[in-house]
């Protein structure tokens, strides 16, 4: 069977690039940093990419990056310190125990699940909050996670591409 | 014998310690910045580092602004110099009888020996962007510690009072608006002089005036103003005006509910006030009363905005 016959799911990925994952997460950090208009329905970008890389690269991308970026994430909101720092790290554990048995599933099934970690990495912030005094601000704070977990698709397929390797191989090219 | 996974097994602590740390961390993190505040300084350090980052986010979305202004019609900018041009009268007349009625109040001031109020600074900032926390209602302003900007000034727009400065960064500060749940402001009815402490309504976007008696003088349509009791507010400042009041027999307090005059949601540019003079200290038997019993909780802002006693 020729490379190019089999399903883009299936074909072996080039091994990861430190540079492609400080990139995405970089990016993403600045995505959450726009001056959104409404702040409860947008996407958390860094809890999806970050997801993304604990499903992909368990070794890699871990509590750690998690806690850092939750911390960078923190401080950059000005709410309380540890807030996301919290929510992230048991979002990674989330990925990283999940992580074997998500990439099984096909793009949607991926999807329910990543909503799943989402909505908990969200349910997390919020307690916290209910804890040190703030009241409820209603159920639009559910529809962000939702919208991250829709563009799932789209961040794998973003991110994956410079892993992969071109379908038409030629032998006298030399890479 | 003792066997040893050969190293390419290793792979750190198993992820369940690594969490118990992770989240261990967070919680003490939380404890500290929640209870006590301790962590300003690991914040302000961490502020710097991601400050870069936090201003390429917002340099298009100020960049597009600053076009689409430079591109504005002839004809609008014609119209808004109209406009503009009959406010200044209209503000000019009124100006000209605070002048007069400001002398008034200084001669009379002076006649009975009261010390002089120093004319209040400002400082004109621009709003950089909504707060992004969806629990709390506050916004950035581009003042910082730079510039002078002090933690606990009031912030007010063109139409009233917007609300307090309660973090300051190098480049930017943080102004907590007057609808914050936290927030406390001390007012009073311009109508008939009543004393009364607005807090933040939080999600409703409203204020509230809490402990006022079901048969306080109050009515709908009342306006607001600071009283300056607390001495971080400037008295006479618009706060709100009074929206719905509803008695009930079966409750000691009225509820009362207020629509802020600021456009807390709206509007671009600030104005940042330098606080007040001081006011004299705290009599002795409060101050040793306050020591006697040390709070469990620490009043959330020092200037005494955080805790109605003080504003009471």
């Amino acid at each position: 069977m020729q490379l190019g016959d089999m399903p883009a799911e299936q074909r072996i990925l080039l091994p990861v690039r430190g540079s492609t994952i400080l990139g995405s997460l970089a990016v993403a950090l600045l995505l959450n940093f726009l001056p959104w208009r409404n702040v409860a329905v947008v996407p958390d970008f860094v809890a999806l990419v970050l997801a993304f890389w604990c499903v992909r690269q368990p070794r890699l991308v871990g509590l750690g990056a998690a806690w850092c970026l939750g911390l960078a994430t923190d401080v950059g909101n000005g709410v309380l310190l540890g807030q996301h720092a919290l929510a992230y790290s048991l979002l990674a554990f989330a990925a990283i125990t999940l992580s074997r048995r998500i990439l099984w599933f096909s793009l949607w099934g991926q999807t329910l699940h990543v909503a799943a970690i989402l909505l908990f990495a969200q349910a997390v912030g919020l307690l916290v909050r209910l804890a040190t005094g703030a009241d409820f601000p209603g159920w639009s704070i559910v529809i962000g996670p939702l919208l991250g977990a829709a563009l799932w698709p789209v961040v794998s397929a973003l991110l994956l591409m410079p892993q992969r390797r071109p379908a038409e191989t030629d032998p006298t090219r030399p890479l | 014998m003792e066997y040893s996974p050969p190293p390419f097994f290793k792979r750190g602590p198993a992820p369940l310690v690594r969490l118990a740390f992770f989240a261990s961390l967070s919680f003490a993190l939380l404890v500290l910045d929640a209870r006590f505040r301790f962590a300003e300084g690991l914040r302000s350090v961490l502020a710097l580092a991601v400050y870069p980052l936090q201003a390429v986010a917002t340099a298009p979305a100020l960049l597009a602004e600053r076009i689409s202004v430079y591109f504005g019609s002839q004809s609008q900018l014609n119209e808004e110099n109209a406009a503009l041009r009959a406010r200044l009268l209209e503000v000019s007349r009124s100006a000209q009888r605070e002048e007069a009625a400001r002398a008034e109040a200084t001669q009379l001031r002076r006649l009975v020996g009261a010390a002089d109020r120093l004319p209040v600074e400002s400082t004109t900032a621009e709003i950089l962007y909504n707060g992004r926390d969806p629990y709390s209602k506050k916004v950035v302003i581009d003042r910082g510690a730079q510039h002078g900007l002090k933690l606990g000034s009031p912030v007010v727009d063109e139409a009233g009072v917007l609300g307090q400065v309660t973090r300051v960064h190098a480049m930017v500060a943080e102004v907590t608006l007057v609808t914050d749940k936290d927030q406390v402001i001390p007012v009073q009815v311009l109508r008939n002089g009543l004393r009364a402490v607005a807090y933040g309504g939080g999600a409703s976007g409203m204020l509230e005036l809490r402990f006022l008696a079901a048969n306080a003088e109050i009515q709908n349509g009342d306006r607001l103003v600071t009283s300056g009791i607390d001495g971080t507010y400037p008295p006479g400042l618009p706060v709100a005006s009074v929206s719905k009041v509803e008695r009930d027999a079966a409750y000691a307090f009225a509820r009362i509910t207020c629509q802020p005059a600021a456009g807390v949601d709206a509007g671009r540019f600030v104005l940042v006030l330098s606080q007040e003079a001081k006011l004299p200290a705290y009599p002795e038997n409060a101050a040793a009363r306050a020591e006697k019993r040390p709070g469990k909780r620490k009043p959330r802002r020092k200037d005494g905005t955080g805790d109605p006693d003080a504003a009471r």
